[in-house]
């Protein structure tokens, strides 16, 4: 019997730029007791589709049917409506720490939603808080009733929001991006509690994530989507095992996880369409390996295979499966003179830490935190370290410190063979073409208001190196370089994607041809096709120009995938460090298993025989009734 | 906490004592000479040398500015050259009537602004809100005075003239002696200070409304399935309120000092308007009475300001 039944499905924002029309024509069903992942990237409408079935999203248009216990949810008063929420149906959301007020206790919240809905007393209410504090995990539940959401971790924060959520035991817990904003140690945990959640309320959970790793986890059954469409449905286990849609198939191709270490990826080449504009044919098309000259023009048929799965696409077949091709032109052809390929120095360091020591006073230098205690490390020219941790771990920070924008309070920082605490102001002017840097978030390090070509032509303003047209004609084989097109030099960052943004970043990066590039975790913004299009760029730069790497990621298998060396690292030390494979066959510290275990790699897609093809219903074989119900053009 | 009071009205006195300085300072550079004040145009020089060797005139600025400060913490800033009234009389008597009037400024202009500011967050765009705009700017750009002066003459002066008594065109009676008198001499001022400020504070509270119903912990409170009315009053304003009080407690700081423009025109006997006769009458003393008094109200305001802040942040609260 399903909790959920969404039929065509329309929903359309208006906004200054025109109307989005952000979910298009999608039906799906939640099984009493199922675990339903929907996962898709960035804008594909995953987060639009819940938060407007459940009126959260004002001056939404929307069409279609979304019944739940025997109500059309679109249909309903919006007071009837606000008596399903929370009640019958909850909601946990992706920030835990935004997500609840800041000025109530969580006690107070909690009470809150209940005596919403519920006629109970203050007292009642408040056992009941306690009672389910104490389940999801909260230690001490009765004194942490009244604590404020900031003296809580971000799991603990988590599990608040998940006690909120089961409280009333409601018949359905919608969970959008309920771990994305966790350590993945912590991320587990989350899971393994939605699990077993599950299992004591006898919950149906309709999950949302960009995270195709975390679903393989948990969910029995998943739906894929993409710019607003539902490409495809169907068993998790088997929609992971052998997909049926190019973009299901190349979302796999695309985790890192997924590879053998150091391989190139073969990432969706393109970027998702603008969701402003009407689609003809299939909306994938501009991206699919395996698109048809129908695709351009004809909408898609649903093809319902004898596996459960349930795809949109016009391939019969299983999709193909393209090489990994080198992105980038033949780069030496480019007169690039910046850059200086050498491949000789192996042994020498370019950074030589030893017994680096880094605490913060508190205000008055009473207290001092410790970030850093007592750091060893060397990195070695065109290799590339990885350094990985949880939030907090001084990860950052120590690539801060080798960058010199925050000075060691002990020990010593060596770059490029000068000593960082002796050397002068003119020296350092020099020293800090040596090392660059490249930041996580694409939108917030880009100055919005300058145009990309002074952006990547700043290092050699800065450094003087050149101006005019001999600067631009160095900024423009950059970006060419990167994968840019020249010709947007005069580009706003606003005009770019992501994925673009982070190419600006690398491209001003490499201007002064430094001797180590560090990346503040470059990819965990993007979505996992473009992060495999920037991880493939960053390898074959490397490659190409025999460049030194420091990787800084919380995520362990892009750090497998693009690292020779691995160094671990918890509360300001470096735990563990070793060769890659070495590491993940042999992890000797404690910490290094745990996060290990946290991260344990998803089952690789088995090559399986194609399933058989079962049915086959063409967009113009709807009825009638479907028609009216689902406003399908 | 008691460290955290003791450090801010440490710093509280220290700004007051620079302040001080100041003022002395400035009324030594600037020309006039007070014993002329005093004495007027016909008094011969010797009776000038005179007053100024009784006032301490005479002696070097540093002198003269050690023995006005140490009278000071005495409480005892000096006599009016005026009138040969204690400063501390003339000024203290003039602040009831100050206060009457911001308190109750304040009250009526919360009591518009706010509703204001917040219906207009509800629906950006909407009728109401543009409606809610456009008080803003209508209320921004009108000067207090031309206000004060269409409320007497739509008010007070056209009644009159056709034999109402509607409202009194000026004058104080304190609250003491006869409340209903002392509301009904307020009225005019009072709106007339309210409009401008309520202008100011819905657009302020309009902003913060804006950014507050934005944030995740919003979006919440709604999936919580809360009414709308409680999502905005309780969860949304609760976090729009901080910043007002912060505007409101320097506003109200500013205010008690003096009122000047509205106490002029509504012949209020207040702080301002002894500021105002101060100066013209070159009535050095007083004015530093004024001037030391309005810096007072400001520094006791920015304590209570942050102290109160305590209470509304908890992540404030839960540091200390």
């Amino acid at each position: 019997m399903s909790v959920l039944d969404v039929r065509h499905l329309n929903v359309r924002i208006p906004t200054e730029d025109g109307v989005i029309h952000a979910v298009r024509d999608v039906s799906f069903s939640v099984d009493s007791g199922d675990f339903f992942g929907i996962v898709g990237e960035s804008g594909s409408g995953k987060s639009v589709l819940v938060q407007a079935i459940m009126g959260l999203i004002p001056g939404a248009r929307i069409t279609g049917e979304v019944w739940f216990d025997g109500h059309d949810l679109l249909t309903m008063k919006p007071d009837a409506l606000r008596k399903i929420r929370g009640r019958a149906i909850s909601m946990i959301f992706q920030d835990p720490l935004s997500s609840l007020h800041p000025q109530f206790t969580i006690g107070w919240q909690i009470v809150e939603q209940i005596r919403t809905h519920r006629k109970v007393s203050r007292a009642e209410a408040r056992r009941m808080t306690v009672e389910i504090l104490g389940k999801v995990g909260i230690p001490d539940p009765d004194t942490r009733f009244s604590a404020y959401p900031h003296q809580f971790s971000g799991g603990m924060r988590q599990r608040v929001m998940i006690a909120m959520a089961l409280v009333l035991n409601p018949a359905l817990i919608i969970a959008d991006e309920p771990t994305t904003a966790l350590d993945s140690t912590v991320q587990a945990q989350i899971l393994d509690l939605l699990h077993e959640m599950r299992e004591e309320f006898d919950a149906t959970i309709l999950m949302i994530t960009h995270d195709l790793t975390v679903l393989a986890r948990v969910a029995d059954n998943m739906m894929v989507m993409y710019a607003g469409h539902k490409l495809e449905a169907g068993p998790a286990r088997e929609l992971f095992a052998r997909p049926a849609h190019p973009y299901t198939s190349g979302l796999l191709r695309s985790s890192p996880g997924n590879y053998e270490p150091g391989t190139p990826l073969v990432p969706i080449p393109g970027k998702p369409p603008s969701l402003l504009n009407p689609v003809t044919g299939c909306v994938f098309a501009p991206r699919c390996p395996d698109a048809m000259s129908k695709c351009w023009s004809e909408t898609p048929p649903l093809r319902t295979y004898s596996n459960g799965l349930e795809t949109s696409c016009w391939l019969t077949e299983a999709p193909s499966e393209p090489e990994a091709s080198e992105e980038m032109q033949d780069v030496s052809t480019l007169p690039i003179t910046v850059l200086n390929p050498n491949t000789t120095e192996l042994a020498t360091p370019i950074v030589q830490i030893n017994d680096l020591e880094l605490s913060f006073r508190s205000k008055r230098g009473r207290t001092s935190v410790d970030v850093l205690r007592g750091i060893d490390l060397a990195i070695f020219r065109g290799e590339t370290l990885g350094l990985v941790g949880e939030s907090g771990c001084g990860k950052s920070t120590l690539a801060r410190v080798i960058a010199g924008l925050i000075p060691a309070t002990g020990g010593k920082v060596h770059l490029a063979g000068h000593d960082l605490s002796t050397v002068n102001h003119e020296q350092w002017r020099s020293l800090r073409r040596e090392v660059q840097l490249v930041f996580q978030d694409p939108y917030g390090s880009l100055n919005p208001r300058r145009r990309v070509g002074s952006i990547i032509g700043d290092p050699f303003r800065i450094h003087r190196i050149s101006s005019g047209e001999k600067r631009k004609k160095s900024v423009q084989q950059l970006m060419e370089l990167v994968g840019l097109n020249p010709e947007h030099y005069n580009r706003f960052p606003s005009q770019f994607s992501g994925g673009q943004r982070q190419r600006i970043g690398i491209a001003r990066a490499l201007a002064l041809n430094p001797s180590i590039i560090i990346y503040d975790e470059p990819v965990s913004a993007l979505d996992v096709s473009i992060q495999a299009q920037v991880l493939n760029l960053m390898s074959s730069l490397q490659k190409e120009f025999n460049l030194t790497y420091l990787f800084i990621s919380h995520d362990l298998a892009v750090v497998r995938h693009v690292c020779d060396r691995i160094a671990v690292m918890d509360k300001g030390k470096i735990v563990e460090l070793a060769a890659t494979e070495q590491l993940y066959a042999d992890p000797q510290h404690d910490f290094t298993k745990v996060l290990l275990e946290a991260s344990a790699p998803e089952e690789k897609p088995q090559s399986r025989a194609f399933p058989e093809l079962l049915s086959t219903v063409h967009a113009g074989d709807l009825t009638a009734g479907d028609l009216i119900a689902g406003g399908v053009r | 906490m008691a460290r955290f009071l003791l450090s801010r009205v440490g710093f509280g006195l220290l700004v007051l004592f620079l302040l001080s300085l100041f003022v002395f300072l400035l009324f030594f550079i600037a020309p006039g000479d007070p014993a002329r004040v005093i004495a007027g145009d016909k008094a011969t020089v010797e009776v000038l040398a005179q007053i100024r060797a009784k006032l301490g005139l005479d002696e070097p600025i540093y002198v003269q500015y050690w023995l006005f400060i140490s009278n000071v913490f005495q409480g005892d800033l000096g006599f009016s050259y005026r009138n040969q009234l204690p400063v501390i009389d003339i000024v203290v008597d003039r602040i009831p009537v100050t206060v009457s009037l911001v308190f109750g400024g304040v009250i009526l202009w919360l009591g518009i602004g706010i509703p204001i500011g917040v219906m207009s967050a509800r629906k950006p765009g909407s009728v109401r809100d543009r409606l809610g705009q456009s008080f803003a700017v209508v209320g921004i750009s009108f000067p207090s005075f031309v206000l004060g002066m269409m409320a007497l003459y739509v008010l007070y002066f056209l009644p009159a003239k056709a034999g109402w008594k509607l409202f009194p065109p000026s004058g104080y009676i304190p609250l003491t002696v006869d409340p209903l008198q002392w509301a009904w001499h307020l009225v005019l001022p009072w709106c007339t200070l309210a409009l401008v400020s309520a202008a100011i504070y819905a657009r302020l509270m309009r902003g913060q409304m804006l950014e507050v119903l934005g944030e995740d912990y919003i979006r919440t409170a709604r999936a919580k399935g809360l009414t709308e009315r409680r999502v905005v009053y309780r969860h949304a304003m609760r976090s729009a309120m901080p910043p007002l009080v912060t505007q409101l407690g320097t506003d109200i700081g500013l205010m008690l000092g003096g009122v000047i423009v509205i106490e002029q025109v509504f012949g209020l006997l207040g702080v301002g308007n002894l500021a105002v006769s101060a100066v013209n009458n070159q009535d050095r003393p007083v004015v530093i009475g004024v001037v030391l008094l309005g810096g007072l109200f400001v520094v006791v305001m920015n304590i209570i300001v942050d102290t109160l802040y305590a209470f509304l942040d908890s992540r404030i609260r839960t540091a200390a």
